[in-house]
């Protein structure tokens, strides 16, 4: 059972304090949007074996949504971080290319 | 015979006699001894039959690896099957019945039938057999399976579980899983750097086997040294000892189960039974210990072939014997200590084998100074068939089992070398090595475990990390406990050097059949599981047909299958596995260590979590009167609403059918208090909810209400309620009792991930404000009556209240929120007070109602109201396949803005497809009921030949009002179709025959909530 | 009889260590800016403490204030006096992006004291209890058993529990069952 760090009220929380979310940084289309994009927006995710990006809710905890980069194959966590934003912050890369040099997932990279 | 030394039993109390009974029969034993212990010592050595053949069998160990001695323990409300006699501490009272026989444990016609039929059992004659012909599979085969799988019986399912459970949160920087000397050593090398250090014993004892088999440890006899060391970690306050607790499961990211078994041993002093210990350890030490191989011997499986360290567990610590004339069977040095033991306590060993050509080291030595005779290069052929050993055939090891000599013996200790227990390092992906010299598999330091940091987090310490003798047990269990503190944050510290005894062993062998080239007719006979019956002879036809996997060769023979788990089946077997393959050891691999390492009883795993707290009820603040006014309660989500208020000598239907009259022509009042309040805040909340509901809702005016309609991004219909605009700023927003938290973190989530630039706070205020809907022609008459009680009040008139509008003030004296909005069609207010004061306004509109007819009324009435108005309900009209264009309610999603969510989604192709099913009214013919979820089934046939659907029953009443059966549903171009009568076939062949028409049955103009 | 009635009428059970209803409390959400001085000067009138830290309740004569969230305080103060109190902070901050709303109706409180208190709560809420982990002024928000909670430690070592109405009789039924007298773990007491 997974431990990830709240970025905001600093619990440990374990996984039943925590709700998951999904793939972190989708990119919204909406109307105007060409049927291509929409559908990838709707349904297309990454299931990558190895780094991951993912949104997590401290849903019993202080009830904000955060991010958090894992390893799907080790669980190992490279770090969690707020969800107000579009890409993983520079010092969440870093982490994770110290662990998983060479890394990519969708358009960010090492 | 099997039966009580005079001496020895170091762990009983020869004073204090228990009586207990098996299978009826009352026996005696002795405080500290085990069910097994006890049965030993009353010369009981069947203690249960075989899965598969039904073989007589006796114990083989005297630990939690012990696959024969099952039994089904206690009675009644406290029975429970499966329980292994070698972990069941004796006490008085205790009733244990054996498994697995029919007519009776001492002859079974199961075992008849297996030498009768025994050649077809073979590997996989499950799916051999029970294959062909196809239909008797369902009536033949599968009640035969069910009748004869499981060992025990399933407890009495009228009964509950007498007992109570519970789990208990703990964190710490070390955990230390085994309180052999290992375990305690590590402890007291990690607890001395300060370590927060718990220390976790499955038996009721501390010390492992180390008493058992002798040695110095700093000086001290092994007992002296555990006992000091206990008293040493007991007095510091960075450590807590737990014993009879099992470490059943290491999981991810330091997450450990231990299952403390509070009552077993006392059952009836009160209290839980079992504790479930839900740990985070930064750090786990693993000191499991080893458990003792099997030799594959014919004969391997009769009672009273022993482990040769077990036999010995029983004569020191029990102060049994399971015989007189034992003779040993071994590979190794180790179980030349049984010989001596056996000897000091006076049983006559006939002869030790040892299949070494060159014999053992300094033990071997003693053992012949004994008088004892040893023979190298020597095995066994054959135990002779029967309930208990009295014939032993032996031969050469280097053989095919010719050339026999027979001795009489009425016990036999065999050990095939030891195992290091590395279940729990392996339960989170923990690695193992082959380590040829001792032929195990043990866990390979360079591979652990890792947790959230990517660092290991499993360290094991000594025989469980592969070391057998004391001298490396002690060294590597220093080592161990220390360099787990480390890596808990503690500061480094130099490992202590313990001074132990030592005994010079000489070099094990490797035996894995026993005569090496044993013939057919003996591997037939050598048992590589006991519990579920596989033999050598099983494994080596599975890999002939093909089996190479070691996980397919499991499954398809079921080695390591049984409530075991392959503790000592798992080497031996997939030694064979590779033999017959001409593969290596490690190239063949294990199977998968899964947890818990030892079955846990269901209770541990629930916890506390039965009766009333089994599951959270959400309650309003009118609850009890509800139930005390004869509510028929529906849940809904974890709420409980009142379905319908029976009264005395009515039917729920009656009920029903009462309500909604009098609601329609007096007044009724309705528990609105789960519906979802969320107050929406902040100079952009009105651009939010534009976003979140499909019209607009930033035009609304303070004061004035609308009805709104969310959508997912899918475009699919999700919630629906009542927005009210409090001022400016601020917005209230009803939802569906499902939705409130559903929407309220939907909410939040747009928020806080999307639009997090956007200004708006969100609050759930649902619980703060209980909620009375007061509906019907006198509505108003109630509270223009309960103001002039209390002297004044809101201005609830037509023109004061107007229809969807609300307003803040007093209701006979209440402060209160008045909404003049209405599911019903009747005129109607709903009320909200304080949570606090719900009971009491309730019951003052109870009161001041009386004379207007008051009633309350539940959620059918509720839905049958609606339903006559042809008001969509979330959850029956929706289906989260469902779009608000489906149900009719275009004049709920705006054209004029540009986005929200859900409109991107809801112009796809399929989306705006003409062939969409939409909602229309049904009217059954002959005005009955249609069955609820009904499919219409309209021209031709599908690719199955089944008659194609055009439609379904989404809501289903009798309405009370109209006489008749109503119905809502979605059929395939429905709203061109009005007045076809179309087809809906029930489930007993019946066809319902319904005409579409107008979903709003009642009040059409809507006039009757406009009063 | 007053109108206003709490989830269970001060119901109490003594075992392991004692459970209270605690009856109604004044409570307000206050979301906002904690950084604006205005914030600050509007939750000192209203409670007379500063903004606590993260996971922390702050407490003083007048009332207390707990940390919730980064954007979120639950102020403690008299019941009767609530609906003043929302109504002067949101005086205060009418300016600002604020919302301030009564919920002391939505709540149900506990106290749990006395020697077993700690293993009481540890055996329902995956928090580390151990003392030093978890001492007097820390805040918690969390899950107990099956419904969201928090919960806090006070000066007098009371622990005080906070879960919504419509589970008061679980969570009392939960906490009671926890504190059987027979069901001492003995690790903090």
């Amino acid at each position: 059972m997974l431990i990830l760090e709240c970025p905001y009220c600093g619990v440990h929380a374990e996984e039943t304090e925590l709700h998951a979310g999904g793939e972190a940084h989708l990119k919204r289309f909406g109307p105007g949007a060409s049927d291509e994009d929409f559908h990838d927006y709707l349904f297309m995710r990454e299931n990558p074996k190895g780094v991951h990006l993912e949104r997590w809710r401290h849903v019993n905890g202080c009830g904000k949504w955060f991010h958090a980069a894992r390893c799907t194959m080790t669980l190992e966590v490279f770090g969690t971080y707020t969800a107000q934003t579009s890409e993983p912050p520079q010092e969440i890369k870093d982490k994770i290319s110290a662990k998983r040099p060479g890394w990519t997932w969708r358009e960010f990279s090492a | 015979m099997s039966t009580r030394l005079a001496k020895q039993g170091r762990l009983i109390d020869r004073s204090k006699q228990i009586e207990f009974s098996f299978n009826g029969r009352k026996l005696k034993g002795f405080a500290g001894d085990t069910l097994a212990s006890a049965l030993l010592a009353n010369d009981q050595m069947l203690v249960g039959r075989s899965f598969k053949y039904h073989r007589p069998r006796g114990l083989v160990a005297s630990g939690s690896e012990e696959p024969n001695a099952l039994v089904g323990l206690g009675t009644g409300d406290r029975f429970e099957p499966n329980q292994r006699a070698t972990t069941t501490e004796l006490f008085s009272g205790l009733s244990a019945q054996s498994q697995n026989h029919w007519p009776s444990l001492e002859f079974d016609i199961g075992e008849v039938n297996s030498k009768l039929f025994s050649r077809f059992l073979t590997a996989g004659f499950y799916y051999k057999m029970f294959i062909h012909p196809r239909p008797f599979w369902k009536h033949v085969y599968e009640p035969f399976i069910r009748q004869s799988a499981g060992l025990g019986k399933a407890p009495n399912k009228e009964l509950k579980d007498a007992d109570t459970y519970e789990h208990f949160y703990f964190f710490c920087d070390v955990l230390v899983i085994g309180g052999g000397v290992a375990g305690l050593q590590a402890a007291k090398s990690a607890a001395a750097t300060g370590a927060k250090v718990l220390v976790l014993e499955e038996k009721s004892y501390w010390g492992g086997r180390t008493p058992v088999d002798g040695g110095m440890i700093e000086g001290l006899e092994a007992e002296a040294w555990v006992a000091k060391t206990v008293a040493e970690l007991e007095a510091m306050d960075n450590v807590t000892l737990r014993s009879r607790t099992m470490g059943a499961g290491v999981y991810d990211h330091g997450y450990i189960l231990g299952y403390e078994r509070l009552t077993d041993h006392a059952p009836g002093q009160g209290g839980p039974r079992h504790r479930m210990w839900r740990i985070r350890a930064a750090q786990t030490v693993t000191a499991t210990g080893a458990i003792e191989r099997p030799l594959s011997f014919a004969g391997n499986d009769v009672p009273g072939v022993m482990l040769a360290a077990s036999m010995r567990d029983y004569v020191v610590n029990w102060g049994v014997t399971p015989g007189k004339r034992v003779l040993i069977a071994t590979n190794n040095d180790d179980a030349y200590r049984t010989a001596i033991v056996l000897h000091e306590a006076g049983v006559e060993v006939v002869r030790l084998l040892d299949t070494r050509e060159t014999g053992g080291g300094d033990l071997a030595d003693r053992v012949r100074a004994l008088g004892i005779r040893v023979e190298c290069g020597r095995a066994i052929a054959k135990v002779a068939d029967g309930k208990r050993v009295t014939k032993v055939a032996i031969c050469a090891q280097n053989g095919e089992g010719g050339a026999r000599e027979e001795v009489e013996a009425d016990a036999v200790a065999m050990s095939g070398g030891w195992s290091p227990v590395v279940h729990l390092w392996s339960h989170c992906g923990g690695k193992l090595i082959w380590d040829e010299a001792q032929a195990h598999f043990r866990p390979d330091p360079d591979r652990a475990p890792t947790g959230a940091d990517g660092k290991p987090f499993v360290v094991t310490a000594g025989t469980a990390s592969g070391p057998l003798t004391l001298k490396a047990v002690m060294a590597d269990a220093a080592a161990a406990g220390a360099k787990a503190a480390e890596a808990a944050g503690r500061p480094a510290q130099a490992v202590a050097s313990i001074a132990t005894s030592e005994v010079v062993e000489a070099q094990m062998e490797a035996v894995w059949l026993m005569p090496a080239k044993a013939d057919i007719q003996l591997r037939m006979k050598s048992w590589l599981d006991y519990q579920n019956d596989v033999k050598v002879s099983d494994v080596q036809l599975a890999a002939r047909e093909g089996y190479e996997s070691v996980e397919h060769t499991k499954r398809y023979t079921t080695l390591g299958m049984a409530t075991d788990q392959g503790k000592l089946s798992n080497i031996n077997g997939l030694a064979i596995l590779a033999d017959t393959l001409g593969a290596e050891i490690p190239q063949v691999g294990t199977t998968t260590f899964r947890p818990p390492y030892h079955p846990i009883s269901m209770g541990a795993i629930g916890g506390s979590a039965r009766g009333d707290i089994f599951q959270p009820l959400r309650k309003t603040p009118m609850y009890d009167w509800h139930d005390a006014n004869g509510a028929h309660w529906e849940p809904v989500g974890h709420w409980r609403r009142p379905f319908a208020y029976v009264r005395s000598g009515e039917s729920v239907h009656d009920a029903v059918n009462r309500e909604v009259k009098n609601t329609r022509e007096k007044l009724g009042l309705l528990d609105a208090s789960t519906l979802g309040k969320l107050i929406v805040k902040g100079p952009d909340a009105g651009k939010f909810l534009d976003m979140l509901y499909t019209n607009v809702m930033s035009s609304l005016k303070p004061g004035k209400c609308r009805y709104g309609l969310m959508c997912s991004e899918n475009g699919f219909l999700s919630d629906d309620g009542v927005v009210a605009r409090i001022d400016e700023d601020t917005f209230l927003c009803h939802t569906t009792t499902g939705g409130a938290d559903r929407i309220h973190a939907h909410m939040e989530e747009w928020l806080q991930t999307e639009w997090w630039d956007w200004k708006v706070y969100v609050a759930n205020v649902t619980e703060q404000l209980a909620q009375v809907a007061v509906v019907g022609p006198n509505a108003r008459k109630l509270l223009e009556k309960l103001n002039a009680q209390a002297g004044g009040g809101m201005d609830v008139s037509k023109e004061g209240l107007a229809f969807m509008e609300w307003k803040d003030g007093e209701i006979g004296g209440f402060k209160a929120r008045a909404y003049r909005i209405s599911f019903s069609g009747e005129l109607s207010y709903e009320i909200a007070v304080a949570a606090s004061e719900g009971q009491a306004f309730w019951n003052a509109l109870i009161e001041a109602g009386q004379e207007f007819g008051v009633m309350p009324y539940g959620t059918e009435t509720l839905h049958i109201l609606r339903a006559e108005k042809g008001f969509i309900m979330i959850g029956d009209e929706t289906d989260g396949t469902v779009i608000p264009q489906d149900l009719g309610l275009h004049w709920a999603i705006s054209k004029k803005k540009e986005d929200f969510l859900g409109k991107r989604a809801q112009e796809r192709s399929h989306m705006v497809d003409p062939d969409r099913w939409q909602l229309v009214g049904l009217e059954t013919v002959d005005g009955s009921v249609l069955p609820d979820g009904a499919y219409a089934v309209g021209n031709g046939l599908n690719a199955n030949g089944q008659k194609n659907t055009i439609g379904r029953v989404t809501s289903t009443y009798y309405s009370a009002t109209l006489g008749r059966g109503i119905a809502m549903g979605l059929v395939k171009h429905g709203p061109k179709r009005m007045g076809e009568v179309i087809d809906f076939p029930g489930l007993d062949g019946k066809i319902f025959k319904a005409k579409i028409v107008d979903p709003v049955f009642y009040d059409k103009e809507g006039e009757k909530q406009n009063v | 009889m007053s109108k206003a009635q709490s989830a269970l009428n001060g119901a109490s059970y003594a075992g392991l260590a004692k459970v209270e209803e605690t009856g109604l409390g004044g409570m307000i959400t206050l979301r906002g800016d904690f950084a604006s001085a205005g914030f600050q000067a509007a939750v000192k009138a209203a409670t007379g403490c500063d903004v606590p830290g993260v996971r922390k309740i702050a407490s003083s004569e007048v009332g207390a204030v707990a940390w919730m969230s980064p954007d979120e305080l639950l102020l403690l103060v008299d019941y009767a006096g609530v609906d003043a109190v929302v109504a002067q902070i949101s005086e205060a901050l009418a300016g600002e992006h604020h919302l301030a709303v009564n919920v002391s109706d939505a709540r149900a409180c506990f106290a749990v004291s006395g020697e077993g208190a700690r293993e009481v709560i540890a055996k329902v809420a995956p928090v580390d209890l151990a003392p030093g982990q978890f001492e007097a002024g820390d805040f918690r928000r969390t899950r107990f058993a099956q419904v969201a909670g928090a919960f806090w430690l006070d000066e007098a070592g009371v622990f005080h529990i906070v879960c919504f109405r419509s589970v008061a009789v679980y969570m009392y039924n939960l906490l009671c069952t926890s504190a059987h007298p027979q069901s001492k773990v003995g690790v903090y007491a």
